[in-house]
């Protein structure tokens, strides 16, 4: 499932939902992002998507990774809108029948979505608002799995 | 009349986010965006902006329908 919320989210919770009724997955992956405070340089961040367009991007991304990796669910859950330091602002779970397909899916994912996810965010700080695009590092981490399947 | 989406930093050099133009073709309505504000003509040929219509992206040229949705993506950051 691929979700976009305005709303603060709890990953514990969505977490316990997805282990639910798996008796044949063996393994779930997780990974939880959360807003930085960077210093006191950001005192909000900001994320818009283009709704519809968003979600099938990360689809289709999320349909590789599926076969790719043989997993036999996935979740992620993203905010938009306004978010304070410390706040959950990505949630990634991943389910397959042992954990190294379990991480590397959720791995990838994740560096999908910090470099090519239709997101853009905003940073307010006490110098004002700034755009943020991705880093070298970023590209650099979505370039390892070029290897043997283009993402 | 199409309708015209900026996203992320465009919005902001633009000081709009969603506006009705009528034109033919993708080039006429950069032209015409260009002729209107220049510096948001230039920010929309830069590097890594992409540009969807009706949420499928396209490169070059193309032709717009009456109700043909241009979206203007710059460069994206998500996670």
């Amino acid at each position: 499932m691929i979700r976009l919320t305005f709303e603060a989210f709890d990953p514990g919770a969505l977490l316990t939902a997805f282990c639910q009724g798996r008796a044949e997955v063996g393994a779930v992956a997780t990974f939880t992002g959360l807003a930085r405070a960077e210093a006191g340089a950001t005192q909000t961040l900001e994320l818009e998507a283009y709704p519809g367009f968003t979600e099938a991007a990360i689809g289709k991304v999320a349909d590789q990774a599926r076969g790719r990796f043989g997993l036999a669910d996935l979740e992620i859950v993203h905010r938009i809108g306004r978010i304070a330091p410390g706040e959950p602002i990505v949630f990634v779970a991943t389910a397959a029948g042992h954990r190294r397909e379990a991480f590397e899916a959720c791995d990838f994912l994740m560096d999908y979505l910090k470099s090519k996810a239709p997101f853009w965010k905003k940073e307010h700080g006490p110098g004002g608002p700034r755009w943020i695009e991705p880093s070298d590092r970023d590209h650099a981490d979505l370039q390892r799995w070029d290897k043997d399947t283009p993402p | 009349m199409a309708r015209v989406l900026l996203f992320g930093r465009l919005s902001d050099l633009a000081g709009w986010r969603e506006r009705e133009i009528e034109s033919p073709f993708l080039s006429a309505l950069r032209t015409r965006l260009t002729a209107d504000d220049p510096v948001l003509g230039e920010a929309l040929a830069g590097p890594g902006v992409q540009v969807a219509l009706d949420q499928v992206i396209v490169r070059g040229d193309a032709p717009l329908g009456a109700r043909t949705e241009v979206a203007f993506l710059p460069p994206m950051s998500g996670g």
